[in-house]
Order: structure tokens, then C-alpha cells, then sequence
């Protein structure tokens, strides 16, 4: 924890020499009065423990040059004769070239264990980077040009084969078309839009809403995805006007209920509240699907991700965005789900509100 | 029957292939112009009908021609914009565009606004009674009938329905309304134009969480048809 402690903090980092210099020469003082209860060799081995320790979190300058300073001063202080740098003895010359030795080792080691972890780290960050990329332009690549493909390939079919082809499957081909392309746009509206998020450029267009009328404009959106699925929502005539950028919030709930089309079996129900409570706005919107298992719950939000293992089309961008836009309302988006029971989003959004429905005498 | 001139001032040649081969399927003559300063020239040396300008010309800003534009010529200018961005749409109803369509639009929405801009270039304001499905106004009695049946609408909802009525298929921006109906000053006052449009929607539409007359154009303003 001490590497990263260091070169996460600039200040530590900046004043690393002062205050090594500092730590030796009090260690030192404190030593130099303790002389008399064991003797002038044991202040070494502590001089040498604070040294080695230095090791672990200060640069390889700072610990040389402490290990430098800290010989000097036992040399200095406390090898006799004291306040000379002339050693009488040649067992304490040994022991003063033997410290000398020690310390210097001892500090590059840990040097070069710092090094080691360092590049190991960097390795991992660019691996994951790699990782990330590769499975974003996977991700991109499959689903732009299945679309692309699908176009391409009917038109051909329509441009070489119009001979053989029934006016019932040339039809059904321009079909195809028509849904490559709009699917293509949507992708394509996904990138524009994570890219502004990530780039930070999302300015909020904050106006008065009427959150039953947003929710409204999404189902009536997706009444052509809605298939067999059932839609629970009870607009609730009381609630106040909100101030939202409501554009952003029908993208939001717009992708969390196409979600839930798009995972949840045929028949199923999904439903949608809309509550204003003190100030905030509550959004919930839950299905009786297959839910997230807990795997999926963790990643479900992130760039990108998919849950294994299932065919429906999507580039995994539909939370990360919503989770986004929400976040650039200073909000906040649950997700509440166990395998086998439904999924539950809670979107909490802080609004400004306004009660003047019932304006009839006007 | 006389054919009605269309000029699309449209850099990318795609689209000007298939507005062309649209439109003329549908009767209608059709001039091209690629750039800014072409449309310009063409528009002035034989005024068309109509015009259908993309807003993200190469050579000029697409708002300062459409400024250009309605300084001179009369008829509606529809707008192509790329940019779902609807802060720029706004703008440029505001300068003077007849209506927007954002690509890729779908072709009978644009066959629609076009069809809605010439015939307002002819309606004259001498109708008497309105009428949209099962909605009747008249104009000179001051009721609305719904199947029929009258509806009772306060008098700052009759005036707001009065502006929908007369510009029927024509999207209006929050602030042209406000400034319509509660004059200049109030044009920030969404929430009160949100109130009246949903009382209006409750008194008016088979279903007001479906509504079939006045169509929320999100972030821009309304649309009543």
C-alpha cells in the first residue's frame, strides 16, 4: 500500500528529500542520548531498519542519499573517536563499510521491486485497455455490419435475382432493408451519444416537463417493438411538472424498457412508475424477465457489456448511456434483480417542481 | 394541373437522387442546387414553390442562408438537418422555416410537411369551420364540438386551440406559443404552456396519453394535425 500511497500523493512525493533528511537526523538525536543505555552499534542496526524502510516508499535518490547521511552521522556521532570522521578501530571501520554495503543494497532492491510492480502494473492497465478495445470494436464491428450486410445483400438479391423473386419476397427484402437502416441509425445514435458522455460535452436543456406525457412519447416510440408484451403505467393525474432535460430522460427510458423488450419472454409484463416525492422524481421500471444474475448485476452498467449467451442484437450501450444521462441530472440508477425474478431499474432524479395543473379559471 | 416547383439546395448528391426521384413520383418539378450560393441564384433568377434546404451546406452556415433566404422569398423553406439537435431546429423555425425534417427522415413524413407548406401558401383565411376528424371548430359561433357533442374550453384554452387550428401540420416552437398567447415576456414560461396543453389534450383527444391532435415534438414545441 506504501508504493502506491506515495506516488499517488505529490506533496509526499515533492518533499520526499526534507523530509527523509528530517526522520534520520531525529532518529539520530534520539539515538545519540541512548548511547549510554546500549552502546554505539545498536543505533546502527536502527539507522539501517529506518533506511531499509525508506526503501519501501521514497525514490531511489532519496534513499541513497539517506543511506549516505545516516553513515555519515553514525561515523560522525557515534563511532569513537565521536565528532570525527577518523574510525580508531578496524573492527568499527569494517562494521562502517559493512553498513555502508547493507544500506545501499537494501534500498536498491526495493527499488527494483517498486520498478518490477510498477511495469507489471502498466502491463495490466494497457492489457485491460487492449481488452477493452478489442471488445468495443468487436462489438462495433458486429453490430454495424450485420445491418450493412443485410443491406448489401438484399439489394443484391433485388438488383441480380428480380427475375426469380416473388413480389411477396422482394417486399419482405425491402423489409429487411427498411429495418438495417433503422437499426444502423440507432447504433449509430448510441455511439454519438456515448461519445459525448465520455468526452463530457452533454449539456443539459433543463425545461418544465410533464413526466406522464415523456412516458407517453417512449411507449408510443416503441409501439412497434411492444409485440406481445404487456405495459403497466398509470399516469398519476397529481404529479407536479418537473424541470428536466426531457429529452435525455425519454432516451433513458427509452432504452430501459426497450431492454426489457428485448430480454424478457413474449407475454410478459413491464411496468412503469413515475412518482414526485420532495424533490425528487422516482422512475421504476420492472419486469418479470429472467433478471441479471449476479455476475451480469456487477457489469450491467459498463461500456460495452453484454450479458453471455444471449442472440438479441445490441451494442451494450443502452445502461451505460442511460446510467450517463441520469448522472448528468445529478441522478441515480438501481438496479434490483435476482436470476429467475425480474429486473427493477430505480431512477431518483433532484427536480425542481411546480403544482400549477388546474389552471380552469383562466 | 399545374405542376409546383420544389428546389432542393442539398450538397450530397445520395439524397438529392432520391428527394428527386420521390419527389417527381408524386407530380412535382424538381431543380437541384448543390451549393449555397447555386440555390441562392436559382432561387432568385425563378422563385420556386418551395424549398427544401439542408442546414449543413460546405459553403455557407445554413441558418444565415435561410436568413438570406426569407429576406426575399415568400414561400416555405423546409429544412434537412443531420443534427438531431434540436436547439439548431428551433433556430431555424425561428428564422423563418416553414417546418424540419431531421435525416433519416422517413419519406412520407417529408411528402407530408411538403404538402402541408404549399397548401398553406394557398389556404385563405375565410373558412368559417375547421374541422379535424371528430373535432369541429367554428370560428364564428366560438364552439368546438368533439363527435359532435360540444366542449366546454376556458377562453386561454379556445385561443390556444385557435393557434393549433391555424396552423394545422405546421410545428409551432414553445415560444411562438407563449408569445401568441401570453405576449412577449411570458416566453419562458413553459410550465404554464405544459398546464394548458394538457387540460387542452384532456378535453379534446379520445385519449389524452395517446394523443392523435396535438403531437409533442420533443425539445422543439407542438405539432396539431
Amino acid at each position: 500500500m506504501a508504493i502506491s500511497f506515495v506516488s499517488k500523493s505529490p506533496l509526499l512525493k515533492r518533499y520526499q528529500i526534507p523530509l527523509s533528511v528530517f526522520i534520520v537526523i531525529g532518529v539520530s538525536i534520539a539515538l545519540f542520548y541512548s548511547v549510554p543505555l546500549w552502546g554505539y552499534r545498536v543505533p546502527a542496526l536502527v539507522l539501517l531498519m529506518v533506511v531499509s524502510l525508506f526503501g519501501l516508499v521514497f525514490d531511489i535518490v532519496t534513499v541513497v542519499l539517506s543511506c549516505l547521511l545516516s553513515a555519515l552521522i553514525w561515523n560522525f556521532f557515534f563511532i569513537p573517536p565521536l565528532f570525527t570522521f577518523h574510525i580508531a578501530n578496524g573492527e568499527d571501520g569494517l562494521m562502517f563499510f559493512m553498513y555502508f554495503i547493507m544500506a545501499l543494497v537494501h534500498s536498491l532492491l526495493s527499488f527494483k521491486i517498486k520498478e518490477a510492480e510498477k511495469i507489471q502494473r502498466d502491463k495490466e492497465d494497457k492489457e485491460s485497455t487492449i481488452k477493452l478495445y478489442n471488445t468495443l470494436l468487436n462489438s462495433l464491428s458486429h453490430e454495424l455490419k450485420t445491418p450493412i450486410a443485410a443491406i448489401i445483400g438484399a439489394v443484391d438479391t433485388i438488383q441480380h435475382n428480380e427475375m426469380n423473386l416473388s413480389e411477396k419476397n422482394k417486399l419482405a427484402l425491402i423489409n429487411e432493408i427498411r429495418i438495417a437502416g433503422w437499426r444502423l441509425n440507432k447504433e449509430v445514435e448510441n455511439l454519438l451519444n456515448m461519445s459525448r458522455l465520455e468526452s463530457g460535452s452533454i449539456k443539459l436543456k433543463i425545461d418544465w416537463a410533464d413526466i406522464n406525457e415523456v412516458v407517453n412519447m417512449v411507449l408510443e416510440k416503441l409501439e412497434d417493438k411492444l409485440g406481445k408484451h404487456i405495459i403497466i403505467f398509470q399516469p398519476d393525474d397529481a404529479i407536479p411538472l418537473i424541470k428536466i432535460d426531457s429529452i435525455l430522460i425519454e432516451q433513458v427510458l427509452y432504452n430501459l424498457v426497450n431492454n426489457a423488450l428485448l430480454y424478457t419472454p413474449a407475454g410478459t409484463s413491464i411496468s412503469i412508475s413515475a412518482s414526485v416525492q420532495n424533490e425528487i422524481c422516482e422512475l421504476v421500471i420492472s419486469d418479470n424477465g429472467p433478471g441479471f444474475p449476479e455476475a451480469a448485476r456487477a457489469k450491467a452498467f459498463n461500456m460495452f457489456y453484454r450479458q453471455p449467451h444471449h442472440k438479441t442484437g445490441g451494442s451494450g450501450l443502452g445502461l451505460s448511456i442511460a446510467k450517463g444521462f441520469v448522472e448528468a441530472h445529478q441522478g441515480t440508477i438501481m438496479l434490483l434483480s435476482n436470476e429467475g425474478e425480474g429486473a427493477t431499474f430505480t431512477i431518483q432524479i433532484p427536480v425542481a417542481t411546480s403544482y400549477i395543473k388546474n389552471l380552469n379559471n383562466e | 394541373m399545374n405542376k409546383e416547383e420544389i428546389l432542393i439546395i442539398e450538397d450530397e448528391p445520395q439524397i438529392r437522387k432520391l428527394l428527386e426521384i420521390n419527389l417527381e413520383s408524386q407530380g412535382y418539378k424538381v431543380k437541384q442546387a448543390s451549393t449555397a450560393a447555386m440555390g441562392l441564384q436559382m432561387a432568385a433568377n425563378h422563385p420556386p414553390d418551395l424549398i427544401l434546404l439542408d442546414i449543413g451546406l460546405p459553403d455557407m452556415n445554413g441558418q444565415d442562408l435561410l436568413v438570406e433566404l426569407k429576406n426575399w422569398f415568400n414561400q416555405s423553406v423546409i429544412i434537412l438537418s443531420v443534427l438531431d439537435n434540436e436547439e439548431e431546429i428551433v433556430k431555424a423555425l425561428d428564422n423563418g422555416a416553414g417546418d424540419y425534417v431531421t435525416k433519416p427522415f422517413r419519406t412520407n413524413e417529408l411528402l407530408a410537411r411538403i404538402r402541408a407548406c404549399l397548401n398553406r401558401n394557398k389556404v385563405e383565411d375565410n373558412k368559417t369551420i375547421l374541422s379535424f376528424q371528430e373535432l369541429q371548430l367554428d370560428l364564428l359561433a366560438r364552439t368546438v364540438t368533439k363527435d359532435n357533442e360540444n366542449v366546454k374550453l376556458t377562453a386561454t384554452e379556445y385561443k390556444l386551440l385557435m393557434l393549433f387550428a391555424k396552423n394545422a401540420g405546421r410545428v409551432l416552437t414553445h415560444q411562438f406559443i407563449l408569445k401568441e398567447i401570453w405576449g412577449v415576456g411570458f416566453q419562458s414560461d413553459t410550465q404554464y404552456l405544459r398546464v394548458f396543453v394538457g387540460t387542452l389534450r384532456k378535453k379534446i383527444e379520445q385519449n389524452p396519453n395517446k394523443p392523435q391532435h396535438i403531437l409533442t415534438e420533443s425539445g422543439v414545441g407542438y405539432r396539431f394535425v
